[in-house]
């Protein structure tokens, strides 16, 4: 019998959050990083990155000042889950934020919110002032504020947002030194994603054990994801991980889907032949939770089109890999629709794209590829005529 | 003191005088001029004690922090391929013929700008817009019409 996809709600139910906070002030920080760290938990916004070794790490440098990043500079085109976590239950990221701070040791938290989603300041800044109260009560020294972002796609990747905050351009730093040695302001500093500082909260609650029964070996627990595109239930659904890419189909496809895009722009195109093989998760495909389902009436040119005006437009520009790389992609594109160049041209861009995976200096220029080669190698034709 | 120079110095005494201040500065000045005008980058880069290019180097990165006039409502529709299927094309094509300006254009009366931007993050309620700070998912050509002719009575 085919396996259901499993809805999970621990990011969107309500908590006590304060109830928490209390117990777990009461642990040892070290005792709260081992369960994070046993529990699986990898950083939502796409990397995956073990977020207690994070936490672990920003821990173990010793510094007079330390601070704790909320990343919701949520700009992956097809991702929008965490506007919707701020949104439904903003207390329990302000409370993951917290929770952080008491482990590594940081008395300062920020929410680099992205410009877009600037009509939730208001209420933000007002649970954020309830949260302070809370925190009082608490007796915990811990204090959050919002930075604004300006549309910059970039700024999502840690260095340049903390570049941003600084109040500089949002170009990428280089790493090492990671931003657990040197973050904002040359202090050690944990960013970690919306989702996954509620995760680390309701594994603060529950216990490491819930959330590693849930998911596979190397994806542990649930994820929410962004569906978008030709489905007829678009929106937000926490799912158990390790599902096959036809069980997702299946569920949230029009009946017509030729592909899907996991992992947004920077994600990989799914063809309908690979659906069955294709395991959504760390060892599949990893996403930060964006799923665009594409039906057959839709030309994969124009998707790829789209993505790669996407990317030009949103370079930083710093490094002559990416700024370059994106601009030709789209050139290269262009030019083999209109015949201006022969098919094989593709092959030649492949390599381009190969190059840029490479040589870029962050992973905006690095992912480039991937919906490049998936959507060139599963839809040439469409790419030629 | 000109009045740029006035509320750039207000900004500068509540947010302070350090580089971590540049970013809300400057978006507090575009969120009252709409740009920021060349008068308006001096003003914060003598506040600042910052070179005039730094300000503008940083400025001129962020789409958001333009430093071409504006209109006081700036339209962003969302271009960004979910919205591009749901059909952001008409929406655009339907603000152009309301306003009688071309997509990237200000209106002459300097009330309304027309833009596209990349994904805002409302990929299953397309096509979107945000005008200034508000969002409007969900815009037919219908829709986008009623809600700019309430833009249009408003002063």
């Amino acid at each position: 019998m085919e396996k259901q996809i499993k809805k999970v709600d621990l990011i969107f139910g309500k908590v006590d959050y304060a109830d928490i906070l209390a117990k777990s002030l009461k642990r040892t920080r070290d005792e709260i990083i081992l369960d994070v760290i046993d529990s699986g938990l990898r950083g939502r916004g796409g990397a995956g990155f073990p977020t207690g070794l994070k936490w672990k790490f920003a821990k173990n440098e010793e510094a007079d000042q330390k601070y704790v990043i909320c990343n919701a500079d949520e700009g992956e085109p097809g991702t929008f889950k965490d506007r919707e976590i701020l949104t439904q239950v903003p207390e329990k990221v302000l409370a993951g934020m917290a929770l952080c701070g008491y482990c590594i040791g940081a008395s300062e938290g920020y929410i680099y919110l992205r410009g877009e989603y600037n009509f939730l300041l208001p209420s933000l800044y007002k649970q954020i002032d309830a949260f302070h109260k809370k925190l009082k009560e608490l007796k915990f020294d811990f204090n959050i504020k919002i930075c604004s972002g300006s549309g910059a796609y970039v700024c999502g990747e840690e260095t340049a947002l903390m570049e941003s905050m600084e109040g500089r351009r949002g170009e990428p730093r280089n790493k090492p030194p990671f931003p657990t040695q040197q973050g904002y302001l040359g202090k050690p500093t944990s960013v970690n994603n919306v989702e996954t500082l509620v995760f680390a909260l309701m594994i603060g609650q529950e216990g490491p054990t819930k959330f590693k029964e849930l998911g596979t070996f190397d994806s542990r627990g649930s994820k929410v994801f962004s569906v978008s595109g030709d489905t007829p239930t678009p929106g937000i659904y926490e799912l158990e991980l390790g599902m096959t890419l036809e069980q997702f189909v299946n569920e949230f496809g029009d009946g017509d889907t030729k592909a899907v895009q996991v992992g947004g722009a920077s994600g990989f195109c799914v063809a309908r032949k690979d659906f069955k093989s294709t395991l959504i998760g760390f060892e599949g495909i990893p996403t930060g939770g964006s799923m665009m389902l594409f039906n057959s009436s839709r030309s994969m040119f124009n998707i790829l089109n789209d993505y790669l005006e996407f990317f030009e437009e949103e370079s930083c520009g710093q490094c002559t890999p990416c700024r370059v790389g994106c601009q030709q992609l789209l050139k290269g594109i262009e030019a083999v629709k209109k015949g201006v160049k022969p098919p094989p041209y593709l092959e030649e861009l492949q390599k381009l794209s190969d190059t840029m995976r490479i040589a870029s200096k962050c992973g905006l220029g690095q992912s480039v590829p991937n919906p490049f080669n998936s959507i060139i190698k599963n839809f040439r034709e469409e790419i030629i005529y | 003191m000109t009045r740029i120079e006035e509320l750039v110095k207000e900004q500068a005494e509540k947010h302070g005088r350090k580089r971590t201040s540049l970013m809300p500065i400057l978006q507090a000045v575009v969120s009252s001029e709409h740009y920021l005008s060349e008068e308006a980058m001096l003003a914060v880069a003598k506040e600042l004690d910052l070179s005039t290019a730094d300000v503008y180097g940083t400025a001129s990165f962020y789409t958001f922090l333009d430093t071409v006039p504006r209109g006081k409502f700036i339209i962003r529709v969302c271009k960004t391929i979910t919205c591009h299927m749901k059909g952001k094309d008409e929406v655009i094509r339907t603000i152009e013929d309301i306003l009688k300006i071309k997509l990237g254009d200000t209106t002459t009366d300097g009330k309304f700008s027309l833009l596209q931007a990349n994904c805002l993050g409302w990929c299953h309620k397309g096509p979107v817009m945000l005008i200034n700070d508000e969002v409007y998912p969900e815009v037919s050509p219908e829709k986008v019409s009623e809600i700019i002719n309430q833009y249009l009575k408003k002063g």
